[in-house]
C-alpha cells in the first residue's frame, strides 16, 4: 500500500511521511462497529464526489451536443445519444480562440518566469547575503502581504496608464510580478539550506551572483517549479486585472473572451460550454503533469483567489 | 534575463571575497542589485497605488483627466458613508462572507477527514474535490449559469423531478441570486481548504490514532478529541484566509450576475471599479477602494496576531 499515492499529500516533510506511510495502518484489529463506520465513510465521501462531479461532467456532456439539441433544455441533452464534435471544431475553426490562448500563454509564462525570477534573487540576497537595511527590507516586505491587490485595481490602472503599458501583455504581467508571497517562499527555503555550501566557492572567489545561478538555484528546483505552476495557474485564471487593462479585443486572455462568450453566442448552450471546457483544458492537462508541485504550491503559499 | 546578468556581474565579481565580511560597500552594493528588480515591481504596483488609492481619495480625480483632481478633503469618504449603494454593497459582500465560509471551512473538514481516512483512491478525491479549484472564474460562472438557466437548466429539471412544477429561476431573483453565486463559489473554491486540511491531518502522528484507539475510543470520539483540536491552527488559517477572499469577492458575481438582478448582488469591489471605470470617478472610487482595504487590512492584521500567539503556544 506504500505506493507514491499515500504520501503525494501536500507539505515538504515528505521523507517524514514516506516513513509513517510504510507503517501499514492498523485497521486488521478493526472491530464490527468501525467496519461499519469505514463504510459509511466511502459512501458519504462518495455521494459528495459524484456531486462534485456532475457540474464539470453536465458542461462536458453538453458541449458534445449538437446547439440545436442543447438549447431544448436540459431533458434534451439528457436524452441526446448523438455525440459530435460540432462545437470544437467550431471553436478550434474561429481565430477568437486561438488569440485567446497566446494572451493567456504568453502573460502566465511571462508572470511565472519573472516572478521566479524578482523573488529568487531578492530572498537570496536576504537570506545569503549580510548588509545594512537588511531587516527594515525584510520589515516592509513583509507588510506588503497584507496589500489586497485586487483591490487596488483602479490605482494599478492609472500607474499602468502613466508609464505607457495599458493593452500590452506587460500590463498584466507586471503587476502580478510583486508577490510577496514568492519572495517568502523562497526565503524560508533559501534559510534552510547549510552555508557550508557556498563557503568553498566564496574562498575560490565565486561571486555572490554565481553562487546564486551556479548552487543556490540548482538547489531549489521543486520551489521553483511550485511557484512558477502556481504562478501560471493564477495569472491564466486572473480576471479583473486584464478586463480592465486591455480593452484591445485582439489582446483578450481566455478569462475575458470567455466573459463576452454568454453575450456573443445567445443560445449557443453547446458553443459555451465547449469554450469552458477548452478555456479550462490546458490547466486541466497541467494538473494532471504536475499533481503534487500544484498541490504543494497552493498549501505551501497559503494562495487564495 | 541576459540583461539581468550583465548588469549584476561585475560589481557582485569584484564583492565576493568580501562578501562575508558584512560591512564592507561592495558587497551592500550587490546585495542591492539581487533586491533591485523585486524592490521596482514592488514599489511600482503594490506600494504606489496603495499611496496613489490614498491620496486621490481626498481629491476629484476623474478618468477623463489626466493627473490628480483638485483637493476634495473628505468629501469623497463623506460621500460613500453617506450612501445607500455603498452601504448595501458592504452588505451584499458580507451577505456573501456569511454564506460561503461557513459551509467552506465545514464541509472542507469533513471531505478532508474522510479522505484521510479512505486507503486507496487518493488521486480520485483530489480530482473531485480539488481541480475546480484550478479551473478560471470565468469557467465555473458559464457552468453555473448554464445550469441555473431558467425552466430548461440541470437544477429546474431535478426539481421538476422532486415534483416541483414552477422552479425557481435562481440569478434572476433578487432574493436568491445571491445564493447562486455562493453555491458555485463553494464548489469551486471547497479544494484550496480540502487540501489545507489534508495537509494538516498528514501532520497528525499517527500512534496519537493507535493509542486512542487501544484506549477504547470510537472513530467519532477520535475526530472530536484529537483530530478536531490538532487541527484548530489549521482551522483558524483556512477561516481568516477565507473571510479575506470573500471581502474581495469580484469575479463570480461579476460574471453571473454583474451585480444583478438591479443591484441586488453588488459586492464592494463592483462598486469600486463601477465608480472607477463606468463612471470615470477615480477619487470616489479610491475612497470606497480605502475603506475595504482598511477592512481587509484589519482581518489581515488578526490573522498575523493569532498566528503568532498559536505559534508561541505550540
Amino acid at each position: 500500500m506504500a505506493t507514491p499515492t499515500t504520501s503525494t499529500g501536500a507539505g515538504t516533510t515528505t521523507r517524514a511521511r514516506g516513513v509513517s506511510a510504510a507503517a501499514p495502518p492498523q485497521r486488521v484489529r478493526a472491530t464490527g462497529s468501525s467496519r461499519t463506520f469505514n463504510t459509511a465513510c466511502v459512501v458519504v465521501l462518495s455521494v459528495f464526489a459524484v456531486l462534485w462531479l456532475i457540474p464539470s461532467l453536465w458542461a462536458i456532456k453538453t458541449s458534445f451536443t449538437d446547439n440545436a439539441v442543447s438549447s431544448l433544455g436540459a431533458q434534451a441533452i439528457l436524452r441526446d445519444t448523438n455525440p459530435t464534435l460540432a462545437s470544437y471544431a467550431t471553436l478550434l475553426g474561429g481565430g477568437d480562440l486561438w488569440n485567446w490562448y497566446l494572451a493567456s500563454f504568453i502573460t502566465a509564462t511571462g508572470a511565472a518566469f519573472l516572478v521566479v525570477l524578482f523573488a529568487s534573487m531578492a530572498a537570496f540576497a536576504l537570506s545569503r547575503m549580510r548588509f545594512r537595511g537588511r531587516q527594515l527590507v525584510f520589515v516592509l516586505v513583509l507588510a506588503g502581504i497584507m496589500i489586497p491587490a485586487d483591490v487596488l485595481i483602479v490605482p494599478i490602472f492609472q500607474m499602468l496608464n502613466a508609464v505607457g503599458l495599458l493593452n500590452t501583455y506587460w500590463a498584466v504581467i507586471f503587476p502580478q510580478t510583486a508577490s510577496v508571497i514568492a519572495l517568502f517562499v523562497f526565503k524560508q527555503f533559501f534559510d534552510g539550506l547549510p552555508k557550508e555550501l557556498e563557503e568553498s566557492a566564496r574562498l575560490d572567489g565565486a561571486s555572490s551572483w554565481r553562487i546564486y545561478r551556479s548552487i543556490i538555484m540548482p538547489l531549489s528546483k521543486p520551489v521553483i517549479s511550485a511557484m512558477a505552476i502556481v504562478t501560471f495557474v493564477w495569472t491564466w485564471n486572473n480576471l479583473i486585472l486584464p478586463l480592465f487593462v486591455l480593452s484591445n479585443p485582439e489582446l483578450m486572455t481566455i478569462p475575458v473572451g470567455l466573459a463576452t462568450v454568454q453575450g456573443s453566442f445567445g443560445q449557443r448552450f453547446s458553443d459555451i460550454q465547449a469554450s469552458t471546457i477548452l478555456g479550462a483544458l490546458p490547466l486541466v492537462v497541467l494538473f494532471l503533469l504536475f499533481q503534487r508541485r500544484i498541490v504543494e504550491g497552493v498549501a505551501g503559499t497559503g494562495l487564495k483567489g | 534575463m541576459s540583461a539581468q546578468t550583465v548588469q549584476t556581474r561585475p560589481a557582485a565579481d569584484r564583492a565576493s571575497a568580501a562578501d562575508r565580511g558584512g560591512g564592507e560597500q561592495r558587497p551592500q552594493r550587490s546585495a542591492w542589485l539581487f533586491i533591485a528588480p523585486f524592490a521596482a515591481v514592488y514599489l511600482l504596483f503594490l506600494i504606489g497605488p496603495a499611496a496613489y488609492m490614498l491620496i486621490a481619495s481626498f481629491t476629484d480625480t476623474s478618468l477623463v483627466q489626466g493627473g490628480l483632481g483638485a483637493w476634495a478633503g473628505l468629501a469623497n469618504y463623506q460621500e460613500m458613508l453617506t450612501s445607500s449603494l455603498f452601504w448595501s454593497a458592504m452588505w451584499h459582500t458580507l451577505q456573501f462572507t456569511l454564506y460561503t465560509v461557513p459551509p467552506l471551512v465545514v464541509l472542507s473538514f469533513v471531505f478532508a477527514v474522510l479522505a484521510n481516512r479512505m486507503q486507496r483512491g487518493h488521486v480520485f478525491w483530489r480530482m473531485a474535490f480539488f481541480v475546480p479549484f484550478i479551473l478560471p472564474s470565468a469557467s465555473i460562472s458559464l457552468i453555473w449559469v448554464f445550469i441555473y438557466t431558467g425552466d430548461t437548466g440541470l437544477l429546474a429539471q431535478v426539481q421538476q423531478w422532486f415534483g416541483i412544477t414552477a422552479p425557481t429561476p435562481v440569478l434572476a431573483d433578487p432574493a436568491t441570486a445571491m445564493i447562486g453565486i455562493a453555491v458555485a463559489t463553494i464548489w469551486w473554491t471547497i479544494g484550496f481548504n480540502f487540501i489545507l486540511y489534508l495537509a494538516g491531518l498528514q501532520d497528525i502522528p499517527r500512534e496519537l490514532y493507535e493509542a486512542a484507539a487501544i484506549d477504547g475510543a470510537t472513530p467519532w470520539q477520535q475526530i472530536r478529541h484529537l483530530t478536531i483540536p490538532l487541527l484548530r491552527r489549521t482551522t483558524t488559517l483556512v477561516v481568516l484566509l477565507q473571510i479575506i477572499a470573500s471581502l474581495k469577492i469580484f469575479d463570480q458575481v461579476y460574471l453571473m450576475t454583474d451585480g444583478g438582478p438591479g443591484t441586488s448582488t453588488q459586492t464592494a469591489l463592483l462598486l469600486i471599479t463601477r465608480t472607477g471605470f463606468t463612471d470615470y470617478r477615480i477619487g470616489a472610487a479610491a475612497a470606497a477602494s480605502a475603506l475595504l482595504f482598511v477592512v481587509i487590512v484589519a482581518i489581515a492584521v488578526v490573522r498575523q496576531l493569532v498566528d503568532r500567539a498559536q505559534q508561541k503556544e505550540a
